[in-house]
């Protein structure tokens, strides 16, 4: 894998005749439906066409696209909300240019027959949590419900669950929670809690780059948001070619391919990025929602301080 | 519509289609009856197969299973130091050839309070067998699926299959036990040991499945995960819910979770590999859950009864085809003589008898018939000849009768007035036969200037005979009534006459009477006639008086007597056969004696011809058309005087 360090100087906004400018890309993990609206975007040559030369590298373990857009090896990159917000609270100056998903996807998931309907059904439950970033919303929603819990940590798999070693497993809407139905549970066997529905709404994907990035070529933030949306708006009218695409790129990868799996998380990821309460524009970050993410930050002392809200978005799209 | 077609496609069709029918149910039932057989043995080699195969591999797993439940037995069972552990591991991978690596992976702070992490590893490489510690930077081997699992649920588990990238790519399985420490009476949970096996030699187990050309085994893990399958693409990527799910197949799914929950069952399913309809036979694995299926393609264990169902169809179709030629060559060789038949019988239709029938072949239904034909034309022909003859016959004796006729009524008379030099009287008389000749008589001569003798009278029966005697009667009266003789004796000689040699025993009845023209005296004679009416000038009438006289030809010697009136100026005697009187109508009744005398009285005065063809209309008015059954004779003397 080549990494580009340069951008080109002399840029000459528009016009098909001007040099494209180079630029890479990573998404925060492996080739995947969740990213299907950029690769869809490089494929269709949209970036082209907006005049970048995009490198998409691929995302996965070992490779945390914080430390790429640091190192300045990567432009652009996807990051969650929490992380982003966590980063530039830590000292890194990166700007959120563009929030994709608006819901987020983050859930628990129960079988029933372990007798778990509402929340207080999980006093003295064993739970499993991912790690900090992730144990944020969980922990809200503990206090909300005033539980008292059993938290184990859980790894990547569901088998702990699905085996019974834990009552309560966290899941992606859009992952694990299919990766359990595909094990042969059926959805009528289990019991969900989005923290969507709980007042939890910690949106999830935006598109990161470096302030320093950002404020030498707004023009080409904007342009590498709206080929994305573009691409994004393309993927979900065009779902059968958008999972062909991505399942070249998972091949590419090495990554395993199974298609069920891709469509539903196509889906999904359709759903949350264009299900927002409030109609908004696609890549909009609405202030209430950074606010939500960064007080719970803070209120797990994952953060010291709450960065302003208009120093980390940078809108990027032309009109709401 | 059948009804109007011919006997041999009548015969043909109802045969044919009831034998197909019989045959289709025949056929029907066959192969039902030999598909279940054959299902039934399938299941029970499928049963026995998927059996076997599940022991193989059970036997393997639980062989390996036995390593690290006699570790744990050591571990909780005696102290042990760590470079022990080490050694213990080395002599496990190297002296159990399935097993690839093993650990004693230690809770943290288990082994050594100021040890977070302690689980030496022994694993084969290249041939050798290496020695490390397991991860404990970012990746912490306690929050592995293989450690988390077996402690979580306190039982010793198979880890789903999974991928060792270090091993060279293999699927792997790993076999987990807990070993636990009593202290102060409480069980205290200290690690897990393990046994990681390569599952290759399983795969090479399954994929030696093949049933028929396109048959096949696959393995699914406890998350339906694809072990083993002809598809690699599916091989640790797809579970069989993926697959049912991106196909819509709910009926997959139901089998997928029959499977990882421990069921075994057999079942009809489309294979996703092959597209191909097959039965499922599929049972768990004892040692890790884990289930086997097999799929057995129908078309090819049913390629037998596929094969014996189309030569008994085609063995029924050229069946079929030989009953339609039989049966169109028996219901031709019984139509064709009928056609043959029928052809003959609209011939002798039209006339021709003389046409020759078909021969008769058999002495069958159908040559019977040919004979009875032969024998109602030969009758036929018999009965027209006969015919022929008769009418000719019936011909030349009408012609006779006509003839007989003509001269029988050329000797009555009939020219009138028959005395127009004699003003003193008038006579008029007329007879209309029944028949072409008759019985009835009448005559009138004069036997000098003043007498005139005149007979009417009626022989017993009809036609020829009655004509004869007829005949016979008014010659013999003309030759006895002679000058001076009275009535009486006429009809005595005549009776006489007439008795002699009457062997038919045939009779006359006779009235005969002279009239004195000068005086008006009447002198007659009745042999058994009915009495004629004497009509005088006021239209009063009254029969003459009988004289006691019987039918002619009847008694030889009867002797007869005579009476005499005296006929004034202007009355008329009124003679008649009883064809008058008995004349019928449609309803069977006479014209009677009360209209005869009717009629005479409304006639009086009119000319005496006119009187008579009245009176002969007045019987044609009665009887309507009625055909006359005996002859009608009228004779009328009317007396004018001098």
């Amino acid at each position: 894998m080549t990494l580009l360090f340069f951008f080109a100087v002399s840029a000459q906004a528009g016009g098909p005749e001007s040099p494209l400018k180079k630029a890479s890309f990573i998404p925060q993990w492996v080739p995947q439906a969740q990213f299907a609206g950029y690769y869809l975007a490089y494929e269709k040559g949209i970036y082209k066409k907006y005049g970048i030369d995009l490198t998409i590298i691929p995302g996965g373990p070992g490779k945390p696209p914080n430390d790429l857009l640091k190192a300045g090896s990567a432009q652009f990159a996807t990051l969650w909300l929490s992380t982003g917000i966590k980063m530039r609270a830590e000292g890194t100056k990166i700007v959120n240019i563009a929030q994709i998903i608006q819901r987020s996807a983050l859930m628990f998931v129960a079988k029933k027959s372990s007798g778990i309907t509402y929340p207080e059904d999980m006093n003295e439950k064993k739970v499993g949590l991912w790690g900090p970033i992730f144990q944020i919303q969980p922990k809200a929603f503990f206090k909300k419900y005033d539980l008292e819990v059993d938290v184990l940590p859980q790894a990547y798999s569901v088998n702990l669950f699905l085996r019974g070693g834990v009552d309560v497993a966290s899941a992606m809407w859009y992952n694990e929670y299919h990766t359990i139905l595909a094990s042969g549970i059926n959805p009528d066997e289990l019991t969900t809690f989005f923290f969507y529905e709980h007042g939890l709404n910690f949106p999830e994907d935006g598109i990161y780059t470096l302030e320093e990035t950002y404020q030498k070529d707004p023009d080409f933030c904007r342009a590498f948001v709206e080929a994305s949306i573009e691409g994004w708006k393309y993927a979900f009218s065009h779902p059968e070619e958008a999972l062909a695409v991505v399942k070249k790129n998972q091949v590419k990868s090495h990554v395993p391919a199974t298609y069920a799996h891709q469509r539903w998380m196509l889906e999904k990821i359709k759903c949350l990025v264009l299900g927002a309460d409030v109609p908004v524009a696609m890549g909009t970050l609405l202030p209430e929602d950074y606010y939500r993410v960064a007080k719970g930050l803070k209120d797990n002392r994952l953060i010291k301080e709450i960065p302003p809200y208009t120093s980390f978005y940078r809108k990027c799209i032309a009109h709401d | 519509m059948i009804k109007n077609k011919g006997i041999a496609f009548k015969l043909a069709f109802l045969i044919l289609a009831s034998s197909t029918l019989i045959f289709a149910f025949i056929f029907w039932y066959n192969y039902k009856f030999s598909r279940q057989i054959i299902v039934k043995n399938i299941e029970e080699n499928a049963s026995n197969l998927v059996q076997a195969t599940v022991n193989r591999i059970d036997m393997v797993l639980l062989s390996v299973e036995k390593v690290p439940k006699n570790m744990a037995f050591f571990l909780e069972s005696f102290s042990y130091s760590g470079g022990e552990l080490i050694d213990l591991l080395f002599s496990v991978v190297e002296n159990n050839p399935e097993i690839y690596g093993s650990t004693i992976a230690f809770e943290p702070f288990a082994y050594s309070t100021n040890l977070l992490c302690f689980a030496p590893y022994v694993c084969k490489s290249e041939g050798e067998s290496q020695f490390t510690y397991l991860d404990c930077d970012a990746n912490k081997y306690f929050y592995w699926d293989w450690y988390r699992i077996p402690k979580e649920l306190d039982q010793p588990l198979w880890s789903e299959p999974y991928y060792d990238e270090g091993a060279g790519n293999i699927i792997m399985s790993t076999y987990s036990v807990p070993f636990y420490r009593t202290v102060e009476g409480k069980k205290k949970f200290l690690g897990i040991v393990t046994a990681d096996i390569s599952l290759s030699w399983l795969r090479k187990i399954v994929d030696s499945i093949k049933i028929g050309r396109t048959g096949y085994g696959f393995l699914i893990s406890k998350n339906g995960m694809f072990v083993t399958h002809p598809d690699e693409a599916l091989i640790m990527n797809e579970t069989i819910f993926s697959i049912a799910e991106a196909k819509g197949d709910t009926f997959l799914r139901e089998i997928g979770r029959e499977m990882v929950s421990g069921q075994s069952g057999f079942v009809p399913i489309t294979s996703i590999f092959t597209s191909k309809k097959c039965w499922l036979f599929y049972a768990p694995l004892c040692s890790n859950g884990w289930s086997l299926g097999v799929l057995f393609p129908q078309d090819e264990l049913m390629a037998d009864i596929t094969r014996l169902s189309k030569t008994v169809f085609f063995l029924g179709l050229a069946g079929f085809l030989i009953l339609l030629t039989v049966i169109v060559m028996i219901s031709r060789s019984i139509t064709r003589p009928l056609r043959a038949l029928a052809g003959a019988a609209e011939e002798i239709a039209t006339g021709s008898l003389d046409i020759a029938l078909p021969p008769a072949s058999s002495r069958d239904e159908v040559g019977k018939l040919t004979d009875a034909f032969g024998y109602m034309n030969a009758s036929l022909k018999k009965y027209i000849e006969d015919l022929t003859r008769t009418t000719a016959d019936k011909q030349r004796i009408e012609s006779e009768l006509h003839i007989a006729h003509d001269i029988q009524m050329g000797i009555l008379r009939n020219i009138f007035p028959a005395f127009p030099d004699s003003p003193e009287f008038d006579i008029y008389a007329t007879l209309t036969p029944a028949r072409q000749v008759g019985g009835d008589l009448y005559d009138f001569f004069l036997l000098d200037d003043d007498h005139l003798c005149f007979t009417i009278g009626d022989v017993s029966g009809k036609g020829v005979p009655a004509s004869l005697f007829m005949v016979i009667t008014m010659t013999l009266i003309k030759a006895k009534a002679t000058k001076g003789l009275c009535p009486d004796k006429v009809l005595s000689a005549v009776n006489q006459a007439l008795s002699v040699g009457n062997d038919s025993l045939m009779f006359v009845t006779l009235f005969l009477g002279i009239f004195n023209l000068r005086t008006g005296e009447l002198y007659y004679a009745n042999g058994g006639h009915n009495p004629p009416y004497l009509v005088d000038t006021n239209g009063d009438i009254e029969a003459l008086e009988l004289t006691g006289g019987m039918a002619l030809g009847v008694v030889k010697d009867f002797q007869y007597t005579s009476k005499s009136i005296v006929l004034k100026k202007g009355e008329t005697v009124f003679l008649y056969t009883d064809g008058v009187t008995e004349a019928m109508n449609e309803r069977n009744e006479l014209f009677s004696d009360d209209r005869l005398e009717k009629q005479i009285k409304a006639l009086e005065g009119r000319p005496i011809r006119e009187i008579a063809v009245d009176i002969m209309k007045g019987v044609e008015a009665f009887t309507q058309g009625v055909p006359q059954s005996d002859d009608i004779t009228m004779m009328i003397l009317k007396y004018h005087g001098e």
